[in-house]
């Protein structure tokens, strides 16, 4: 069971990937924001990854892991105190796994906890961890999984097959908080034989698995029934010390059922101030800081020994019209405003370049099943001036924005406005306060920005985005034969046929849906020079994670 | 802030000690004493002190409900169907109206309970407590270094006024007030610790650090709270000690030939006392309350920093629990400001 997560260490080191390419930009990082990115999340399995610009030149990665090795790699060394300065932890954090919601709390879950499956930082594919094995049957509506035996939690009690049932079952509660809930409606009995867990689904899902990486899904004793938030699991590092908005101290795990992390202990510090986590870095006081500015990455590249650390991600700006309301439900209209935006200009001045072009699908190439050939929409002021005039569509388009929702949310709008006067279109762009935007501007107004952060899978993104009763499906996109696709791929166990059924999806949101999506950006994060092994996961931002147990530092 | 005007414009021309002109005259009678006695005035200060702080209580908790999204709204942000806004508005109570929510946290707070946290369950009481104290730690030091430093830099300013001196001292002052405080913190952080790296940075302080490693961890914060007040305390010294110097009694002192620093130290600062002490007070009020942004600088884990937190998502008991603390400090260090003016100049117990 070697290939886990969390012991790929001398794996894949850097995807190699450049400068030149983006991040995510959620410095502000708002409650609602945090718990977007990372309320949901993660992996999925990829080969390809879209790199540069025009979602054109495709860049094998990951074939092999070994094959990645690169400048980060070296020989792991052992010991040391590890500091990470994290944005997105706040006073009203809690330990209980159920009410994880920012990066520091993702990045505790997947230190001091295991998870029953992990995912392959390159391909993205299910790996095992305190699963050793799975098989599913019925059309993947029951799931076996084959627990371990020999792991132990930190406070000495052996973990067992019922410490795993209780903990889906706390979380599939129906009146549980769990930020996992979402993913695991479909669960219709979990049940404990002997060391073998059996999950039974009402309905198919062949990416069960990759659903179990989710992060709040950590095993806990009893479930964390007792207590849950006792900050007991079975990660390679223990929980020592934990202040909400201040930090956590973590020293290695001696009992480690498996060989993994590198440091002694290590120390997450929040620091909600980019300013504060920039001057940290640069002057070494910390190890790493993550979420950096893209426009002070130019500066922080002149600082000698300065790592960025620049990873794709699924996280992406969405500009969603409300396919049955006035007057975007008006075919033409949608497709007059989807030419009129200029991705280029947005992912150059919104995200400083770091990022790739969007093409009004909420896929990219970091997830599995990415339709790489669907034609890239470009900025063409004489299609969008045409379909305008053919949409009979009179007056200006009010567009709804605020500053502080996600960064680069009032620039879009203005370079959207901008380029769309060039095709004759005149979009009103009104600012909202920040405060309460998610309820009262999303969802409530037929044209506004929002913002989708990373999914595990490309069924959990659209289930989110367009699926007809998700609560989530911000354009009103009520298509039959849409969601019986996504339901179609979700119980499609051949790859080929499933790529299939994705590909059509994709154009149907592409062409005929209501989200405009100009761009997807990039997780930056800066390291000091003692900082190796750094491994760009697909599956999220800080190495999915993992990222105190992959990284060492050099004396 | 009375006493303060009262005693600045209440100076010129007269040439009596100001106790002697303040006492009653004798026809007055024991009512008119009983009824400006000391303790008379401290009671009625601490009423109209609490009156207060139950009106910004309930002015902070109007606020909070002013804000758009409540706190199931905003916890759940983007991803807030209305079945898990509903769980939680249930769970919470946000369903009741809301004259009967503050009256149930009020309930609980004259029974000294503030309540648990909404969003991690976390005592409220035990976290303010916690934040509080490395607020004070923070505060106190600036405090113990600014105030000293302030009232002597003042002085000195007043010696030698209008002489080099003088000028240095106003130009700096000037100069640190100008500049926002956050500004000071960078420049402080881009010097000491990217620079020269002679200064700890973050300046988190947490459980298990001793008094000396909080201390070494706190130096730039405290030294951007000290230029940030010092410079106003120090000239409230200088205009409020020249004030008096200009007063005819002063000037008899000087014909009888004292020493100008015995002027100072024993005719002019006792009648500059309440200024000086009006203004250290609010100063020290904004050194606990009012340092979020060097707080968020500085990565510093004060109590500012935990009620902004708590805003964010509307979290009320804890928004209530520090909004209240803060009013309390606010109306604590001005009552005291005003009890050491009055001390300090009996004038004052008797308004006119």
């Amino acid at each position: 069971m070697r290939p886990g997560v969390g012991q790929a260490r001398p794996l894949a080191t850097s995807m190699q990937v450049q400068p030149g390419s983006n991040e995510p930009a959620i410095e502000e990082g708002r409650k609602q924001m945090r718990k977007t990115l990372f309320g949901m999340d993660l992996a999925a399995n990829r080969r390809e990854f879209l790199k540069g610009t025009v979602g054109a030149g495709i860049l094998l990665v990951g074939l092999s892991a070994a094959r990645a090795q690169t400048e980060q790699g070296g020989t792991p060394v052992t010991g040391g105190h590890l500091k990470l300065g994290l944005d997105g932890g706040s006073t009203t954090d809690t330990l209980d796994p159920a009410g994880y919601i920012s990066a520091f709390a993702f990045v505790l879950a997947r230190s001091f906890g295991d998870h029953l499956v992990e995912s392959d930082p390159v391909t993205g594919k299910p790996v095992p961890s305190i699963a050793e094995s799975w098989e599913s049957s019925d059309n993947a509506k029951t799931w076996t999984f084959k627990i371990r035996n020999d792991v132990e939690f930190h406070n000495g009690k052996k973990l067992t097959v019922d410490d795993v049932v209780k903990t889906l079952q706390r979380h599939s509660d129906e009146k549980s908080r769990s930020g996992a809930l979402g993913f695991l409606k479909a669960i219709a009995s979990i049940e404990g034989h002997g060391n073998e867990l059996v999950v039974k689904l009402s309905e198919s899902n062949v990416d069960l698995p990759l659903i179990f990486t989710a992060y709040h899904l950590v095993i806990q004793p009893n479930g964390g029934y007792d207590n849950p938030s006792e900050g007991i699991g079975t990660g390679p590092y223990k929980l020592v010390n934990f202040e909400p908005g201040v930090r956590a101290l973590f020293e290695k795990n001696k009992n480690d059922w498996r060989e993994r992390g590198h440091v002694d202990s290590f120390e997450i510090i929040v620091m909600n101030d980019a300013t504060a986590r920039t001057a940290a870095i640069t002057a070494g006081k910390v190890h790493f800081v993550n979420s950096i500015g893209a426009k002070t990455v130019p500066l922080l590249k002149r600082v000698a020994g300065l790592q960025i650390l620049d990873t794709p991600s699924r996280g992406h700006f969405t500009m969603p019209m409300q396919v049955d309301k006035a007057p975007f439900d008006n075919a033409d209209l949608r497709l007059a405003l989807k030419y009129a935006v200029d991705r280029e200009a947005i992912l150059k001045t919104a995200l400083g370049g770091y990022g790739t072009i969007g093409n009004d699908f909420p896929i990219n190439a970091t997830y599995p099943y990415f339709p790489a050939d669907i034609e890239q929409r470009a900025y063409d002021p004489d299609k969008a001036a045409f379909h305008f005039k053919k949409s009979g569509h009179d007056g200006p388009v009010v567009l709804r924005t605020a500053d502080g929702i996600f960064s680069g949310a009032v620039d879009t709008a203005l370079l959207f406005q901008e380029s769309a006067k060039k095709a004759g279109i005149k979009v009103d762009v009104k600012r909202e306060p920040a405060d309460g935007y998610w309820t009262n501007v999303w969802r409530a107004t037929p044209f506004c920005l929002s913002y989708y952060g990373s999914r595990l899978t490309q069924d959990l993104m659209y289930a989110t985005e367009h699926l007809s009763d998700s609560p989530a499906n911000e354009t009103n996109f009520n298509r039959p034969d849409f969601d019986k696709i996504i339901k179609e791929a979700r119980s499609e166990a051949d790859d080929a046929k499933r790529a299939e059924l994705y590909h059509a999806a994709a154009v149907m949101v592409r062409d005929e849906g209501g989200s405009i999506i100009p761009v997807f950006n990039n997780y930056l994060n800066a390291a000091g020079k003692r900082l190796k092994g750094y491994i760009h996961d697909v599956g999220n931002d800080m190495s999915n994670g993992y990222i105190a147990s992959r990284v060492w530092l050099e004396a | 802030m009375s006493a303060q005007e009262e005693t600045v414009s209440g100076q010129p021309g007269n040439q009596m000690s100001a106790a002697r002109r303040g006492a009653p005259a004798p026809a007055a009678g024991r009512a008119a004493r009983s009824k400006n006695s000391l303790g008379y005035l401290i009671a009625r200060r601490m009423a109209l002190g609490i009156a207060l702080l139950f009106a910004a209580s309930m002015l902070i908790f109007g606020g909070v409900e002013a804000l758009p999204g409540d706190f199931a709204t905003t916890y759940l942000g983007q991803e807030a169907t209305p079945q898990a806004v509903a769980n939680i508005r249930e769970e919470l109570g946000l369903d009741r109206p809301m004259t009967e929510r503050y009256l149930s946290w009020l309930g609980g707070i004259l029974q000294g309970d503030f309540g648990t946290s909404w969003s991690n369950h976390n005592s409220v009481g035990e976290q303010i407590w916690k934040r509080l104290s490395d607020s004070l730690l923070l505060a106190g030091v600036s405090a113990l270094i600014s105030i000293p430093l302030a009232i002597g830099l003042g002085m000195i300013a007043v010696l030698y006024r209008n002489r080099i001196p003088d000028k240095v001292i106003s130009i700096l002052s000037l100069a640190a007030i100008s500049l926002p405080e956050f500004f000071i913190g960078y420049l402080l952080i881009q010097f000491f610790t990217v620079q020269l790296g002679i200064s700890e940075f973050p300046a988190t302080v947490y459980d298990g650090m001793s008094l000396g490693e909080r201390l070494s961890a706190i130096v730039l914060p405290v030294a951007t709270l000290v230029t940030v007040v010092l410079a106003h305390m120090m000239r409230m010294t200088r205009s409020a000690i020249l004030n008096v110097m200009s007063s005819a009694y002063v000037e008899t002192a000087e014909l009888k030939g004292l020493s100008a620093l015995r002027i100072i130290a024993e005719h002019a600062a006792p009648n500059a006392v309440a200024p000086v002490v009006t203004v250290i007070a609010l100063n020290l009020a904004a050194l606990v309350v009012g340092v979020v942004v060097v707080e968020v600088v500085f990565v510093y884990p004060g109590i500012g920093q935990y009620m902004v937190d708590a805003v964010t998502v509307r979290d009320m008991p804890v928004v209530q629990g520090c909004g209240l603390l803060f009013a309390a400090i606010y109306i604590v260090l001005n009552m005291v400001a005003d009890i050491v003016s009055i001390l300090a100049n009996p004038r004052l117990r008797h308004p006119r």
